[in-house]
């Protein structure tokens, strides 16, 4: 067990190289004269070579890679041409609202995608069923960001129940942070959840069909008893897989929903950024929700060798 | 590849054609490919037509007219330009289309070429892979965003941000089935006969690895034309005054209370698309390829 997870967190670092290298190559994208961008039209000559100067952008470039991974290595992702601060610090004060918001739709999507996915298998091929799936379908072919939008028209601002955006802290008033997050949350939640639900259905079509239910089915044992302490245990195993993919999508997801509900967290810190030419932010916020991407990669990997010994053996 | 690859191999491409007919004559006649085909073709001719379907120039402002509700004169209503929703709605959907199948056949080719390279050529593997799974542990719309921003906004940048971001998962795909299918007997077999690589892989392999690259096709397309409205929506896309269904949002956005249909008719286009993908899509899986029936 340590050995596998010993080489599990080895196969991240190649991983880590690559995105590392790709996220300092980005500023190779940026068309052009990245000083003139920065500074913008009206900038003087002595103004575009100080900023060369000051993003040694006048260095040649494998100098700039090797200066770039000596202060990655120590942890330090650079300096904010505006914020005039650390990337590090920056990025990092936003964290909390932004894993907070992924975190709170992970667990309304998996609770209801469960449930959701448990309800269609369960009712196999009537129109419980159908309208579950239609309703997954649907789900995923929102996209989220404008479902946030129809969820500020409807809640915010009809109802009045939510407020249209912004953010409360938590240590400010726990309530009050509950409000903020709610929407966000929920629209977030609500694309997943159909993911979620088609694949908790199939998996458990597929464990219904099983010898081991039809045993348990034959020496009486109540159905719901089969249902849940068998089928479901089983079928809920590969869905440990689909956590781990879709906290990407959710990392992602964030992004456009915190612009969304103006919430101060990472994505739109990027996205400020990317409007504002603040490459080093850019740079930061993506190396660093990869990096998380990554981990929780290796522990989902990891959580499912322990709730499935089998994969253990087989690798 | 040896010279072979410059000739056009017939009996290789009729493997492809048979392949093709045998998987598609059955998708044809299953029920979710022809409801989702029908929604979707209705989609697709409204865009192709749009010059034609579309009652008003979607750039012209018209003053008298400014965020109108729905009526008989602007169905979906106006925007703060007095524009007519319905006619940038029909543009926009025609922009996300053309995105997604520029994406679709840039990720295919690409997809195609990595994936048989690393899954065919052993020391190409470990190597490519790498740099693939690198690009995977972004999370897809964020790398997007970040290489559409940086590239600059356009059409095209739109599309190849979206390449970047989702060839690696259909090369990983392709590669899955590459290194299955290399080692069948009857590649085996027709290695003994002193077949060429290049025939190996134009005729014995790729025809069969064919079907789960159609069903993440299918995928690409609905993603991307998700990802290129977020695209727009945050400014990073193709830019103002084209419509893009992204972009209509946004401007939408700021009118939410007093002018709702703004926001809310462009978002039903890309839901109906979208849908109508994902049913072909989720028919084409369960024909062409029962092994991906449980994801």
């Amino acid at each position: 067990m340590t050995r596998y997870i010993l080489s599990r967190v080895l196969s991240a670092v190649p991983v880590l190289f690559v995105v590392s290298l790709v996220t300092f190559l980005l500023m190779w994208l940026v068309p052009g004269d990245v000083a003139s961008q920065i500074a913008g039209p009206d900038a003087t000559a002595a103004e575009l070579e100080a900023i060369r100067q000051r993003l040694q952008l006048d260095q040649p470039i494998h100098i700039q890679a090797f200066r770039w991974y000596g202060n990655l290595l120590q942890g330090d992702l650079g300096q904010s041409y505006l914020l005039h601060r650390s990337v590090v610090d920056a990025v990092f004060e936003r964290l909390p609202v932004t894993l907070s918001l992924a975190f709170m739709s992970l667990v309304l999507a998996v609770i209801f995608g469960v449930l959701l996915g448990v309800l269609a298998a369960t009712n196999h091929n009537n129109w419980i069923d159908q309208v579950t799936m239609a309703g997954a379908l649907l789900g995923l072919s929102l996209p989220d960001f404008w479902f946030g939008l129809v969820l500020i028209f409807f809640f915010a601002v009809g109802m009045g129940w939510f407020p249209t955006g912004g953010y409360t802290p938590f240590t400010e008033s726990p309530l009050g942070w509950l409000r903020s997050m709610t929407l966000p949350a929920c629209t977030l939640a609500f694309t997943q959840m159909g993911v979620i639900a088609r694949m908790v259905r199939s998996s458990m079509l597929e464990q219904m069909g099983q010898d081991y239910i039809r045993t348990a089915k034959a020496k009486g044992l109540p159905r719901g008893l089969v249902l849940f302490k068998h089928a479901l245990r089983n079928a809920l195993i590969p869905v440990i897989t689909l956590v781990g993919i879709m906290t990407g999508l959710l990392l992602g997801g964030t992004v456009v929903i915190e612009v969304v509900y103006s919430l101060p967290g990472v994505g739109r810190l990027i996205i400020g950024a990317i409007q504002n030419r603040d490459y080093p932010i850019v740079q930061g916020g993506l190396l660093m929700t990869a990096g998380i991407f990554v981990f929780v990669n290796i522990a989902v990997d990891i959580l499912y060798t322990i709730v499935d010994p089998r994969v253990r053996n087989d690798r | 590849m040896t010279a072979e690859a410059g000739v056009p191999d017939i009996s290789a491409t009729r493997a492809w054609v048979a392949r093709l007919k045998l998987g598609l004559g059955t998708a044809a006649r299953h029920r979710s490919i022809q409801v989702g085909g029908v929604l979707f073709g209705f989609i697709v001719l409204l865009a192709i037509f749009a010059d034609l379907i579309a009652p008003f120039d979607p750039n012209k402002n018209n003053f008298r007219a400014l965020l109108s509700a729905p009526d008989a004169v602007n169905i979906f209503g106006t925007d703060a330009f007095g524009r007519d929703i319905l006619s940038r709605v029909i543009h926009g959907t025609r922009l996300s289309l053309l995105v997604g199948l520029l994406v679709v056949v840039a990720t295919g080719i690409l997809g195609v070429i990595v994936g048989t390279f690393t899954g065919y050529v052993r020391w190409l593997d470990g190597p490519v892979m790498r740099v693939m799974d690198g690009l995977m542990a972004f999370p897809g719309i964020l790398l997007a965003i970040a290489l559409a921003a940086v590239l600059g906004p356009s059409v095209s940048n739109a599309a190849l941000a979206l390449t970047i971001t989702f060839t690696p998962r259909t090369a990983r795909i392709v590669r899955g089935s590459v290194l299955v299918l290399r080692e069948m007997p009857y590649v085996e077999a027709a290695k003994a006969c002193g077949a060429s690589h290049a025939r190996i892989v134009l005729k014995h392999i790729l025809p069969n690895a064919l079907p789960p690259l159609i069903v993440q096709l299918t995928f690409v397309f609905s993603v991307s034309i998700l990802a290129e409205a977020v695209l727009s929506f945050m400014g990073v896309g193709p830019p103002p005054p084209t419509p893009s269904l992204g972009n209509i949002i946004a401007e939408g956005r700021s009118y939410i209370q007093e002018a709702p249909w703004v926001a809310l008719m462009p978002g039903i286009a890309i839901a109906m698309t979208v849908l109508g993908l994902n049913i072909i899509g989720d028919g084409l899986r369960d024909t062409l390829d029962p092994r991906l029936r449980n994801l």
